[in-house]
């Protein structure tokens, strides 16, 4: 069966599945999907690396996207140009970084650079809020967000400089125990 | 980019290897893609897979965990039968079946102890009243500890001491059980150790860690994101309540802690109150064998006990005014004390039969009269308790659960907006199943098939609690956190386990085993068998088997124990003080910035 496809060569898929954490079959399966969302843009044949994007808008259909508060975030983390277009090596990372076999180190990386949301490589209050609204879609008052806020940086600043580095993010994710289980999308 | 920047690193690093290296690497890299295929093979191959992913998308990870734990349940059950099947049941099968055994030791002192089994012509109801009270024609069969009446087999080449099989059998699956418990326990374990206490980074661990990606369904994402904003409110609710009370006055204090003795003083009163209605319940239907329903009396007790006290514990609660993360917990902590104690005390009921005679003292140890097989009676009251656990779960799901929800949905009135649909209670349906699996492991020294019964009824309960989850619930308002729950129900797992390894211990070691059946006739206790076999043991075996019995050993390895214990917990000590330590570094270090 997987000698008879022609969208990738061996080498293609080889290299996909040396820096991914996903096998032949699944990359196949990702190239299905990945055209489904732009069948006019996206190739049938990859063997000569085209160098095609889809846009974010059709990216954020996707039903496993669809329903998360975050999906404009994740989207343009992984994008390369930080606009949000999507290339097939984009979208493979994506779902890799975020699949079940991913490392948790890995994905504290990037959980760290969506809820970055003005990428100054910390997670500031303004971030908090941010983040907050998108996950109960504007539903609290504007004094339990401001309180919210001020909880989380009291837990989790180590340095005390009223927002959040790396470090600070990590060490707090380290003792999250829902974040693994939770933070996967399954592809 | 992430995968670019890897194929470059790995043409860059294949350049500078040897083939020796590359050719060790690409073998390395084979076999580990080898292995996840094997892995995922595997897992393709476990039990109801594509129902738990289902349930998991619609429903979240609260509700996979419990039917995960149910999964687990099966196969615990399935391998504790196929271990009483291969040790007890099958070297019978085959004496029976080749019947070549010149010698196999019925016991000369037995006397078949009259059996209640029917002749002539059965009537076919009375089948059906057997089957359901594990009497009559059950009894001789392979079901109960009475038929298993041989206490060594004589094969061709080597001699089965089926009574010593039969004891280390019944240890052997209690240590089975407590090791994969713990062993599954062990991951949760560490990340409750870690957090000090529930309200450790609570509210991080919700902006952070609490939105399941997983989630591809429209209503399931809006019910998350409600439960979400329940969960931040009642946090926001928590750091008020500690603020208050803080505050309290001594007088409020005083008058708080008082409405909470009473209450406990009235908790304690309801419970005495049910584990006394329990003992009563249980001689009664011991002295009168004539109806069904009079057998079925104690776990009919035991059933309403436990359905009537959570409800009551749930108001009581409400006045004592403790955090809300308390009083689940408190509640929670009640509900399993009701539940397992009542088996306690039906155990201490029967016990109290079995050894009491009309004289002060009983001859044989045990009341032979009435009780000419007392181990099968017990076996009986496991088997009776176990099916009425099944009957009243598919009972209440059909009479119950489905009118509910056809009342909500079509009937407008005052009740069914108060009663509202059905919320799938985690914690409630969790006490089932351990209360069920405390049965199975008590009873399975009685009733060696029961662990065949539990599994065949935990695989059905599966389903229909599928089907019912399905079609009847909402998922619960309050959240239950998938973490802390998988620890939560292997806990409770664990005290069952605790539980039912006491009785079985006091009635191997310390009750009279009956002398008109089972593979212990002849012996004083069951336990006695171990001894005895252990001194027709080769000199140099026996000695070591003496030594590591002796008190010397068991006192020498406690006081190692203790202070391994000690070590590891001033170790812990000593972290911690680090951590802190390294903490004021930090902001020290950042100041200076």
């Amino acid at each position: 069966m997987g000698n008879k496809q022609t969208t990738f060569t061996d080498e293609q898929l080889e290299a996909f599945q040396d820096c991914t954490f996903f096998t032949r079959k699944e990359i196949l399966r990702l190239h299905a999907r990945f055209r489904e969302l732009a069948p006019h843009l996206v190739p049938l044949d990859f063997t000569n690396n085209p160098d095609v994007r889809v846009p974010p808008t059709l990216v954020v259909t996707m039903p496993e996207l669809k329903e998360n508060p975050f999906r404009d975030r994740i989207v343009a983390t992984f994008s390369e140009d930080g606009l949000g277009n999507l290339s097939f090596n984009d979208f493979v990372d994506m779902f890799s970084a975020l699949c079940e076999l991913s490392p948790r180190e890995l994905k504290t990386i990037y959980a760290f650079k969506i809820y970055d949301f003005n990428r100054d490589d910390f997670i500031c209050e303004d971030d908090l809020q941010q983040t907050l609204n998108k996950l109960t879609k504007g539903e609290l008052t504007a004094e339990e967000v401001t309180l919210v806020c001020q909880k989380v940086i009291e837990e989790a600043d180590l340095d005390g400089d009223r927002k959040l580095s790396f470090s600070d993010f990590q060490n707090m994710i380290s003792k999250a125990p829902d974040f693994l289980s939770n933070f996967h999308i399954r592809i | 980019m992430f995968c670019n920047f890897f194929r470059a690193q790995r043409l860059e690093e294949a350049s500078k290897l040897s083939s020796w290296k590359q050719w060790r690497q690409s073998t390395q890299r084979t076999l580990r893609r080898l292995r996840d295929e094997a892995q995922e093979w595997l897992s393709s191959l476990k039990l109801w897979r594509a129902d738990i992913h289902q349930i998991e998308g619609m429903f979240g990870t609260g509700i996979l965990s419990y039917f995960s734990f149910l999964r687990f349940l099966v196969m615990l059950n399935l391998i504790i039968f196929l271990l009483m099947f291969s040790f007890v049941m099958l070297p019978i099968i085959i004496m029976f079946t080749t019947n070549v055994i010149l010698f196999n030791i019925w016991n000369p002192f037995m006397e078949l102890y009259p059996s209640s089994a029917r002749r002539g012509l059965v009537i076919f109801h009375e089948h059906i009243t057997d089957l359901l009270s594990g009497g009559g024609f059950l009894e001789q069969t392979y079901l109960f500890y009475g038929f298993y009446q041989v206490n060594q087999i004589h094969f061709p080449n080597i001699k089965y001491n089926l009574a010593l099989a039969y004891l280390m059998t019944t240890i052997a699956y209690l240590f089975l059980s407590l090791i994969w418990i713990v062993k599954r326990s062990a991951l949760g374990f560490k990340r409750n150790l870690v957090q000090d206490e529930d309200r450790f980074q609570s509210f991080c661990n919700k902006i952070f860690a609490g939105w399941d990606f997983c989630i591809t369904n429209e209503n399931a994402a809006s019910l998350k994101r409600s439960s979400l904003l329940y969960e931040l409110r009642t946090d926001l609710e928590e750091e008020r309540i500690k603020q208050k009370i803080a505050d309290r006055t001594r007088k409020e204090k005083c008058r708080i802690y008082l409405i909470r003795f009473i209450l406990n003083i009235f908790v304690i009163g309801v419970l005495a109150g049910c584990f006394y209605s329990i003992y009563v319940a249980t001689i009664f239907s011991q002295e009168h064998v004539e109806y069904l329903m009079y057998e079925y009396l104690p776990s009919i007790v035991i059933t309403l006990a436990n359905f009537i006290t959570p409800l009551l514990f749930s108001v009581i609660i409400n006045f004592e005014d403790y955090s809300p993360a308390f009083e689940i917990r408190f509640t929670l902590m009640r509900c399993v004390f009701m539940r397992l104690t009542s088996i306690g005390v039906l155990l201490f009921s029967l016990w109290s039969q079995i050894t009491h005679c009309k004289d002060e003292t009983c001859i044989c140890g045990y009341n032979h009269e009435l009780y000419s097989c007392w181990e099968t009676r017990v076996g009986q009251e496991m088997y009776k308790l176990t099916v009425f656990d099944f009957i009243i779960i598919v009972a209440v799901t059909i009479f119950v659960e489905f009118p509910r929800k056809l009342i909500v949905r079509h009937c407008d009135c005052g009740l069914a907006k108060w009663w509202g649909q059905q919320e799938f209670s985690i914690p409630q349906n969790v006490l089932e199943i351990v209360y069920g699996q405390t049965i199975c492991w008590i009873g399975t020294f009685y009733c060696p098939m029961l662990p065949a019964i539990c599994t065949i009824k935990y695989f059905f309960i599966f389903y229909i609690k599928k089907v019912s989850l399905l079609k009847n619930c909402r998922p619960a308002t309050r959240p239950f956190r998938a973490s802390s729950s998988n620890f939560f129900f292997l806990a409770v797992l664990l005290i069952g386990l605790a539980l039912a390894c006491l009785p079985v211990s006091v009635s191997v070691a310390q009750i009279n085993c009956s002398q008109a059946c089972g593979p212990f006739v002849g012996y004083n206790t069951s336990w006695e068998v171990l001894p005895t076999a252990v001194s027709e043991l080769p000199t140099g075996v026996r000695s070591v088997i003496e030594a590591l019995s002796s008190e010397a050993f068991a006192v020498s390895f406690f006081v190692v124990t203790c202070l391994a214990m000690f070590y590891v917990i001033a170790l812990a000590g000593a972290h911690k003080k680090v951590i802190n330590q390294l903490r004021e570094q930090l902001v020290l270090v950042s100041l200076v910035k």
